[in-house]
């Protein structure tokens, strides 16, 4: 394994612009995947903190008995998807109406009875953010006889949730043809790096090097160039997030594990890109 | 040490480039293989090495068997059958020293023992003076011999050498020569493939075979009596 690695490290020294080049193709081939990640990630944080805001408001009639409200509680509660189910009064709706909206609280002063009813407000969880849980939720409440209405935003919720679907859609699309491109890029470069040092292959067949012997070294090259091209594309991809947040709008980093895969990615490819060249070369003596 | 049995080769594009042939080289024996170009000299020599695998038929080689040798083993079969060509392959941006020494390192030579014997096997070629020398500074001859040095680190007990001279001139061949006779005065069966009929005839003790479209139509020793 020293030989090996030795003789890794030798290539990198023997022609340093060849591996310099590789590395630098492959860096910027996973930078490609970095501000793509980049970008999905906070596409998917801002969709989310939307998505934080869909609920289900049913307005409650104004003579509601306790017992029925406790009821419509209890079965809301226990439905698929929803999170959390919150009663506010007619005095608390008339107080947040008050600190949200300035012209009521200049008028509120002369009002006689309070005109806003109370209501039950229906928070969802994560996987309970779809449209159909939603419109099930809101079909469910407006059954209750002590539900007078029910809002949702219909059209605004279909609306996120196709939005969702076709950024989903998108990233798919894009991540797997901006995968495929780093992919055939990434094995390129490898291929060229090993193209150069055909003729080692060949001498080593020749004077009868074990194939261990001379796999070794080249896998252990492929690696070193996908690590190093992944550390380069990390740090590519920090400089452009740095960049982004201090002169153009706020975001946020991928999380480390997206960073750390795509290192684990770039050696993956790098040691198949050169197991498959040398297998290659391998066959001709 | 040698031996093909009935061996034939087909290539699905270009057709038979050996068709039946039989062939016994013993040990320490000196053997030319001539033929026109296409005659399937190559082809002999890359069966021997376990380059290729033939057809049909098996072909032997120092108790290694084609029919019972996997692509994984050939190592082995290398380590006793050296092998040079007309275009040398050496490295290049490695010198003389380099390439013999990388030859001696890929076979397993300990860290050691690899620069005294590379400058030994670089002596044994008459190249002692020219270790740090680039391959690209040495002559035509030269680098045939760094070749040679290089095909003689794993110690074989057989030298294939396909058109050796090709590419030199009259004095560098003759050079060439008479150091692989001496190295087969020394034990190591050659085998060289020449299709250059004077140099043949100036070492008139050695056996001479030739092929001709795939075929063995002629064979010294047999023409002789010997076998």
């Amino acid at each position: 394994m020293a030989n090996a690695i030795r003789e890794a490290a030798s290539a990198f020294k023997r022609s340093p612009l060849l591996m310099g080049l590789s590395t630098l193709m492959v860096g910027l081939a996973l930078f490609v995947m970095g501000l793509f990640s980049l970008a999905t990630h906070n596409l998917r944080l801002a969709l989310a903190t939307i998505e934080e805001r869909v609920e289900v408001v049913a307005y409650l009639r104004e003579d509601t008995r306790q017992v029925d409200l406790d009821a419509a509680i209890e079965t809301l509660q226990t439905l698929p998807g929803v999170e959390e189910v919150r009663y506010f009064s007619k005095a608390e709706a008339l107080e947040r109406a008050i600190r949200d909206l300035p012209e009521i609280a200049e008028v509120s002063t002369d009002l006689e009875v309070n005109p806003f009813p109370a209501s039950l407000e229906v928070s969802f969880l994560p996987e309970g953010r779809t449209a159909e849980a939603v419109e099930a939720v809101a079909a469910i409440a407006e059954g209750f006889p002590v539900v007078e209405d029910v809002r949702y935003g219909r059209e605004w919720v279909e609306r996120l949730f196709f939005l969702r679907r076709i950024g989903g859609f998108t990233a798919l699309i894009l991540g797997g043809a901006f995968a495929t491109v780093a992919t055939l890029i990434i094995a390129t470069a490898i291929r060229i790096a090993v193209f150069a040092r055909r003729e080692e292959i060949f001498v080593m067949r020749l004077v009868g090097a074990r194939d261990s012997l001379i796999w070794r070294p080249f896998l252990l090259e492929g690696a070193a160039t996908g690590l190093l091209g992944g550390a380069l594309a990390i740090l590519l991809t920090w400089l452009t997030y740095q960049a982004v947040f201090h002169f153009l709008f706020a975001l946020d980093w991928i999380p480390m594990s997206w960073a750390w895969g795509g290192v684990g990615i770039g050696i993956l490819f790098g040691v198949l890109a050169s197991n498959l060249a040398v297998r290659r070369y391998l066959k001709e003596v | 040490m040698i031996k093909l049995l009935d061996v034939t080769k087909v290539y699905p594009r270009t057709g038979a480039a050996l068709e039946g042939v039989n062939l016994h080289v013993p040990k320490g024996e000196f053997l030319f293989l001539t033929g026109h170009s296409g005659s399937g000299k190559s082809t002999t020599l890359r069966l021997i090495h376990m380059a290729e695998q033939p057809t049909s038929g098996e072909v032997r080689v120092s108790g290694f068997s084609s029919l019972r040798t996997s692509r994984r083993e050939v190592w082995k079969v290398r380590r006793r059958v050296g092998f040079v060509f007309q275009d040398f392959r050496l490295l290049p941006g490695r010198d003389a020293m380099g390439n013999v020494a990388f030859a001696l390192e890929v076979t397993g030579t300990p860290k050691k023992e690899i620069r005294p014997r590379a400058q030994r096997l670089l002596s044994q070629v008459g190249l002692s003076v020219k270790g740090r020398s680039q391959a690209h500074e040495l002559s035509g001859g030269e680098q045939q011999r760094v070749a040679i040095a290089r095909a003689l680190a794993s110690e074989p007990l057989v030298l294939l050498a396909d058109e050796p001279t090709g590419n030199l001139d009259d004095r560098a061949t003759r050079g060439i020569l008479d150091l692989v006779w001496e190295l087969n005065a020394l034990g190591m069966a050659v085998v060289m493939a020449t299709h250059d009929l004077e140099l043949v005839r100036s070492y008139p003790s050695a056996r001479v075979i030739e092929l001709d479209q795939g075929r063995l139509v002629y064979d010294s020793s047999q023409a002789e009596g010997k076998e």
